[in-house]
């Protein structure tokens, strides 16, 4: 146990991440953040107050025990704070890389209040890359088994959460994924440079090495509708297909070549590996030399933007409708994309995409904004300055405003209801649906949102789908 | 792995599968489509289904080699495999008894819209086939086709076979006939799908087209497949892939169909050349087993 005295751990201050140099890492796919050694682990760990109520483990969606973690780390005890970190997330090697800790976790930190937050995700990663690189993968040891079957509907962040509770619960799990890879959006949408695919692939085998069966290129609804599930003998189906249906900002122009949707920019260089094009198959429009400009400020738009500029796009715009405030997108990336020479365009808004004669997009006509009160979503609204419009040359739009839902559950199950926005209703209690036996969490239930939320819905949806197999009168 | 059962060619480049998905045999409906890898560097190509067999659990699909990676494809044999096929994907036709029905195919579009007339055909329509080719030797299907349409007319542009012409000369003739279709399907190159449209457009003769744009996930995921129907955008792989050809932009269809021929070019300048080595090393490898063997050059 940690000895030091709580003024001594005060004076250490929070542990940088050591990184690829940005003017290096604009140029590749490698992840960007390197990862603590050990000393510097156990370094940030001796930071830790090990405070007698935890409130860091309030601001985490999945309830890591963060303190008992730490406390392992700073007694050099890894493995074992693997472990305890996977009582409760199936998922450590992502959380660690992709959570927005700043408003979560770290946001709770007593240690923050003062100074510089211990850098808990930097150790969450920290352990669950050692506990892969020095121990192995350790598959998950299951409960007995119960001998009753749920399906899981999308491999995401959200699936594999639940399907990770669900089989240590001892249930059977089958978890069906539309495209020919596991991960979801781990897999399509994150580029490599910030979650390298072979950390995804290994959560992934540590789950199958638990039990779970992985049914790639089963679109549920098509391949087989919710109810054949059942038929099929599945108790509780839980569905987490993701968002889906990118939202474009109908203006004019759209359709020209070279607007693209962040989905399809980030699947066709994610997945399918468009950046070592021809040897792998899948084209993506050549940017080298090129403008490209990204719409939006999230972090979707932040992995487009810094994705184009890797891609060897000569200038990397984000161009962004509210100031650099009310960008949604995580600190982190934020900098990142800064140091790499990405450029950052506030209060501006695109009014139309312009092309030549052949429907090439050759430019973007944008206005300056001013922000006036906030807007339903409480932040401030951008109001257009009149007179202010100019022409932006480019030669790519990537649109990274958000997505829609996708309709195929909702064609082809329709006892499930939806909102308005095509979005499936829960009871946010235990993410049940207007349908019996059918569960689900994540983007197809609160729109865009992210990894974490995801999982933690996954999680809720495991214990509320345990209760009802126990006792299916509780429905 | 999806096995190749059988695969044969029908035309010069057009080749038809059958493949094991026992799956997605017994769930496609006419007008859906499959999206296909051939390993795990391939492209996610969108494939219509053009028959299956719910007994051998087996779908048929029909290829034409034009880019990198359907002549990729053209050269599996049976006995080989495809990595991923998912589907059926997209809508189902929306198809009923309409009276006369007259469908259309120009060049692999046939395929496309084989199973569409058979359909049309088992719904009691009288059915009217033409199916479109540059010359005799790309004329395909037309055995399957006649077994089951009242009447079929082969038109080749050079007039090689059947009768001389496109389709939208024998399309005019049946407009212009006293027992006008009520019902037109037109699958094919767009520019054909297009003047189908004007064609049929001053009676308001109800007309589907199918459209075939560039797609990656196939599920409404990406965007990439989006087009504008009615002056509104639609995402072809879960809205469609067949609209009212009356409501359709073709001009924003045919660009936004360009956007990766520079790099597609490529690809297969690429394959060629691949191809090519690996014919010529075979070659050596037969004439030094052939030495080896005792024989002669």
């Amino acid at each position: 146990m940690n000895t030091l005295p709580k003024k001594e751990r005060m004076k250490i201050p929070r542990q940088p991440m050591p990184e690829q140099p940005p003017l290096e890492r604009n140029a590749n796919f490698e992840e960007v953040n390197l990862g603590f050694t050990e000393e510097l682990a156990m370094l940030e760990a001796n930071r830790c107050l090990q405070c007698p109520k935890p409130v860091c483990q309030e601001g985490c969606p999945v309830g890591v025990q963060i303190r008992e973690f730490i406390g392992l780390v700073s007694d050099g005890k890894f493995g074992e704070a693997a472990a305890k970190i996977k009582e409760t997330n199936v998922l450590p090697a992502v959380c660690g890389r992709v959570c927005p800790q700043e408003t979560q976790c770290e946001a709770k930190c007593v240690v923050g209040v003062k100074g510089e937050s211990v850098a808990i995700g930097r150790l969450e990663r920290f352990v669950a890359d050692w506990e892969r690189d020095n121990l192995g993968l350790k598959p998950f040891i299951p409960l007995e088994k119960k001998g009753k079957k749920v399906a899981i509907v999308g491999s995401g962040p959200a699936g594999l959460s639940c399907a990770g509770d669900l089989i240590m619960r001892g249930y059977d799990v089958t978890v069906f994924e539309a495209l020919h890879e596991l991960g979801g959006v781990l897999i399509y949408g994150i580029p490599e440079f910030r979650l390298p695919k072979e950390i995804v692939a290994a959560e992934v085998e540590a789950l199958r090495k638990a039990g779970v069966d992985f049914q790639t290129n089963a679109v549920i609804g098509f391949t087989d509708t919710v109810d054949e599930l059942f038929q099929q003998g599945f108790e509780a189906v839980f569905i987490s297909v993701g968002a889906g249906l990118p939202y474009f900002m109908n203006i004019p122009g759209e359709h020209l070549n070279g607007v693209y949707s962040a989905n399809e920019f980030l699947t066709r260089v994610n997945l399918m590996k468009a950046y070592d094009f021809p040897n792998y198959s899948t084209p993506v429009m050549d940017v080298r030399g090129k403008n490209v400009a990204v719409f939006g400020g999230g972090n979707t738009a932040m992995d487009g933007v810094r994705t184009a500029k890797r891609l060897g796009a000569e200038r990397a715009m984000v161009i962004y409708r509210r100031s650099q405030e009310e960008m949604p997108a995580r600190k982190e990336e934020f900098h990142h994309a800064v140091e790499e020479g990405v450029e950052f365009h506030y209060l501006t808004l695109p009014l139309e995409f312009v092309g030549d004669e052949n429907g090439w997009l050759t430019g973007v006509k944008l206005q300056k904004t001013e922000l006036g009160e906030p807007d339903a979503s409480g932040r401030r609204k951008p109001i257009p300055i009149e007179g202010s419009e100019y022409i932006q040359e480019i030669s790519m739009a990537i649109v990274a405003i958000g997505n829609g839902s996708n309709p195929i559950i909702k064609q082809t199950t329709p006892d499930i209801e939806t909102t308005k926005r095509g979005t499936i209703k829960v009871d946010e209690l235990n993410m049940r649906t207007s349908k019996k036996g059918v569960f689900a969490g994540g983007d197809i239930v609160t729109g865009g949102a992210t990894v974490i939320l995801a999982m933690g819905a996954g999680r809720t949806a495991s214990q509320a789908i345990d209760e009802y197999l126990q006792n299916p009168e509780i429905w | 792995m999806y096995k190749i059962i059988s695969a044969e060619f029908l035309a010069q480049d057009i080749k038809r599968f059958v493949i094991s998905a026992p799956k997605i045999a017994a769930k496609r409906k006419a007008g859906q489509f499959v999206i296909l890898r051939i390993n795990s560097h391939g492209e996610r190509i969108p494939i219509t289904i053009s028959d299956s067999s719910t007994e051998d659990g087996t779908i048929t699909i029909i290829v034409q080699g034009v880019g990198k990676s359907t002549k990729e494809i053209n050269l599996l044999e049976s006995g080989d495999s495809f990595q991923d096929v998912v589907g059926p994907l997209g809508k189902p036709s929306h198809l009923t008894n309409f009276g006369r029905a007259v469908v259309i195919g120009g060049g692999l579009g046939t395929a496309i819209a084989y199973p569409i007339a058979k359909e049309l055909s088992n719904l009691g329509n009288y059915t009217i086939g033409i199916s479109g080719a540059r010359n005799k030797d790309l004329v395909i299907l037309e055995k399957e086709l006649s077994s089951f349409c009242n009447e079929l007319h082969i038109m080749t542009d050079d007039g090689t076979y059947g009768e001389k012409g496109f389709v939208t000369a024998k399309l005019k003739e049946l407009i212009d006939s006293p027992t006008p279709p009520d019902f037109v399907l037109a699958i094919g190159p767009i520019p054909m799908m297009r003047a189908v449209a004007e064609l049929t457009r001053p009676n308001k003769i109800h007309t589907v087209v199918s459209l075939n744009p560039v797609m990656v996930d196939g599920t409404g995921m990406c965007g990439g497949c989006r087009a504008v129907v009615d002056n509104k955008t639609v995402f072809v792989c879960v809205d469609g892939p067949e609209f009212d050809a009356h409501l359709v932009d073709f001009d924003i269809l045919t660009r936004r169909n360009k956007t990766y021929n520079t790099q597609e070019k490529e690809a297969l300048h690429q394959h060629t050349c691949k191809t090519e080595q690996a014919i010529k090393q075979l070659s050596h490898q037969e004439i030094e087993s052939n030495l080896a063997s005792g024989g002669t050059v």
